[in-house]
């Protein structure tokens, strides 16, 4: 069990900070309630929300009132009892905002969970402690390390149904163990909780004295996530380049974007991509005034010393810490398509950074079964959500990290080019 | 590796920095942005970023107000403003307008948020507008929660909620045929009170009807409503003057106000710390409707 890092308190002279997190599990596993739980202790839930939720429950034929109608937005899901799509929850502490990515946990909605991960700074998993980890559990593990989640925490709920039993806990967060460290897996947290009584959600239970760890609520306001950031590879797309057209300001040039990663100050010298040629950066700047020092996510404007030909798509770096511009991709590929599966030979957009180009699908070198990990060799093709490893050829040089190093920099998604719909999402292994 | 710094940023901060970024995206990549300016709060912000996403240049996209002609005159004068304040190009798409030429029926109940959208897709058509930036929230309302950043419309302006494009990481896809649209919502992430925190962080002023003050109600359903040109008392109703403020400015002839002593920004701050009803539950008439109510006028094409 790690226990999370305390951090000075700091932040609060300059505000609370930002967590986000991708919840993952099935409405069985009461996802929904501990959803609706979270948002009910920090005094989140409105008296107008949650009485609708009571008279839909009333109407409904519930006999508790219904926490999941809270979080299920649309007639369809109502009607059906189910999630469709990714929906985003806010709460908030003294300590810490935070962005919940909710995503449906059956395997239909991989691509849901994919989604809600790939910004995530930690993953929450659900898991019935009657049941114990099954299938999905490990199916959401295994995203949670493909997206590069930092932080994982894994839930096991309805605690009260096992008469609070240490030794049922203590069962499953072995087996988790024991699974998780063969993913490569991020900070692990195991926690006991009943989310129906709000056992170890806000504060502690005293029906577990056993568990040494803390509250979930603990756990999230304090989970030390300033260094899961890459600042030492300075990564910089330029996303728009700022030419005022007026007599006040003249032979302005500024190049805008969001630091992806890294510490940028003026004078530094940097290389700009693709091109290699260096300067040096005279100013950072914002509409607030310049700036000592740039770093993620600040959305900032860079102004260099020497007049040179850049444009979006361009990234700027430092000379001797650089991707090498490569139109030869292998990656790990989600699709998302309902329509038509990625095929050897397919011609899709592609968008990485703020670059955009054309792919060609150059090979399929396994499929992956995301419920026991085997790799399918003899697989001609990826359905909708379906993963595997693909090779790609670009238009242009794309200037990319793995994705292992750099979440920013090592993802894409890749775009139908006669219907515009999102189709794919891949995570970089290796550029050349 | 160890920092000596912290190299931390505030929610608010990391808040802002990302609805630049999307700004600057769509800059990027569309033909023809406009901004949806209401002058309520959140078009207000919207407008603040949009400032500090082009600096030093002006906006380089102009603003619309869909014209319901149930306005209240603060707000109004305060569009008219800060429209000429920041040199801004004005399209104002007028309702009463296209009721007289028929391209809209009156509603029995004089409503006119339902009879906004087809004003607001003719005049997307006529302008050949590609993308538009909406100040809505997903904090907001329970259909809203899916609601992407970049959410595709149709030709007809209709969202279809089963057909959704994923959105990973920082990479939004904009791409769409011609007379297709996006709406995009840099203000996705944000809630009423990162609204109210960061009006007073950079100290924007607002319409004075946000503030309290003293003003002639009718309380209808627990709700307070201004009496004027668009809401008249009915038989057995009184009026009563009440402090009071807005949470939020919609058509004049359906947004109520709230009671309150709130007459700063610290003090709104404050009651919105501690109010346990929703901005929308406790001021607008027309989301109560039924259950599904957003939903449904979303898929017609509203915001």
């Amino acid at each position: 069990m790690s226990q999370a890092v305390l951090e000075p308190d700091a932040a609060s002279s300059r505000g609370m900070d930002l967590l986000r997190f991708a919840t993952a599990g099935s409405v069985d596993d009461g996802k929904s309630t501990l959803i609706g739980r979270l948002l009910f202790d920090t005094k989140t839930i409105f008296e107008d929300q949650l009485e609708a939720v009571e008279s839909a429950s009333a109407s409904r034929g519930d006999e508790y009132t219904n926490l999941a109608l809270l979080t299920d937005g649309l007639r369809a899901e109502r009607e059906q009892g189910i999630t469709i799509d990714v929906a985003y929850r806010y709460f908030a502490t003294p300590r810490r905002k935070f962005i919940i990515a909710d995503t449906p946990g059956h395997i239909q909605y991989t691509r849901n969970m994919v989604t809600g991960a790939s910004t995530a700074d930690l993953a929450l998993i659900l898991v019935d402690a009657r049941k114990g980890l099954v299938e999905q559990s490990r199916r959401h593990a295994f995203l949670t390390s493909l997206l590069r989640v930092p932080h994982l925490v894994l839930c096991v709920n309805k605690m009260d149904l096992v008469d609070w039993s240490q030794e049922v806990f203590d069962r499953i967060a072995d087996e988790f163990t024991s699974f998780a460290a063969k993913l490569d897996a991020p900070d692990l947290s195991i926690i006991p909780i009943s989310a129906l009584n709000g056992d170890n959600i806000a504060s502690r239970s005293e029906n577990t004295p056993w568990y040494e760890g803390p509250s979930l609520l603990h756990h999230l306001e304090h989970v030390h996530i300033a260094s899961d950031r890459n600042l030492v590879d300075v990564r910089f797309p330029v996303q728009y380049v700022i030419r005022p057209q007026s007599t006040t300001v003249t032979d302005y040039r500024g190049y805008a974007g969001q630091v992806a990663s890294g510490i940028l100050k003026p004078g530094d010298d940097v290389m700009v991509l693709p091109s290699g040629l260096t300067s040096t950066i005279s100013s950072i700047e914002t509409a607030d005034g310049p700036v000592a020092e740039a770093f993620p996510p600040m959305s900032v404007t860079v102004r260099l010393a020497d007049e040179i030909d850049i444009s979006r798509g361009d990234m700027i770096c430092r000379p001797h810490n650089a991707p090498t511009p490569a139109q030869d991709v292998e990656a790990m590929i989600c699709w998302m398509d309902e329509s038509a599966p990625l095929r050897v030979g397919g011609k899709y957009s592609i968008k990485h950074t703020t670059r955009s180009a054309r792919a060609v699908v150059r090979g399929l070198q396994y499929r992956l079964d995301v419920n026991t990990l085997h790799r399918d060799e003899a697989a001609g093709e990826l359905k909708l959500n379906e993963i595997g490893r693909v090779k790609l050829r670009t238009t242009v040089p794309l200037l990319a990290d793995e994705y292992r190093r750099n979440r920013t920099t090592g993802g894409f998604i890749l775009i139908d080019e006669s219907t515009n719909r999102t189709v794919g999402a891949g995570m970089i292994i290796e550029a050349r | 590796m160890s920092q000596t710094k912290p190299y931390r940023v505030s929610h608010l901060d990391a808040l802002e920095a990302e609805s630049i970024f999307v700004m600057r995206e769509v800059m990027a990549e569309f033909e023809r942005p406009v901004l949806l300016f209401s002058g309520g709060k959140d078009s207000i912000v919207m407008l603040r970023l949009a400032e500090k996403a082009f600096a030093p240049a002006r906006i380089p996209f102009p603003v619309m107000h869909i014209d319901t002609g149930h306005n209240f005159a603060e707000v109004l004068e305060y569009r008219d403003r800060r429209v000429a304040s920041l040199g801004l190009n004005l399209v104002v798409a007028s309702v009463q307008e296209a009721i007289d030429t028929g391209l809209v029926r009156e509603l029995p109940d004089g409503t006119r948020n339902r009879i906004q959208t087809p004003v607001l897709l003719a005049a997307v058509e006529k302008y050949r507008f590609d993308a538009l930036f909406g100040g809505a929230r997903r904090d907001e309302e329970k259909a809203r929660a899916k609601e992407r950043m970049f959410s595709f419309r149709d030709e007809f302006g209709q969202w279809d909620p089963k057909n959704q494009r994923p959105e990973l990481w920082a990479l939004y896809n904009g791409r769409h045929h011609p007379g297709e649209s996006i709406r995009v919502f840099p203000l996705s992430n944000w809630t009423e009170l990162d609204v109210w925190h960061y009006i007073a962080k950079e100290n924007i002023p607002l319409p004075s009807i946000y503030y309290a003050h003293d003003r002639e109600v009718v309380e209808r359903n627990g709700m307070f409503y201004a009496v004027n040109e668009f809401i008249r008392l009915r038989d057995g109703e009184t009026s009563e003057v009440r402090r009071v403020r807005y949470r939020t400015v919609g058509d004049a002839s359906q947004t109520a106000a709230v009671l309150s002593e709130a007459d700063t920004v610290e003090k709104v701050i404050d009651e919105v710390a501690a109010t346990r009803i929703t901005e929308r539950g406790a001021t607008r008439g027309d989301d109560k409707v039924s259950e599904a109510a957003m939903e449904d006028r979303k898929r017609e094409g509203y915001f």
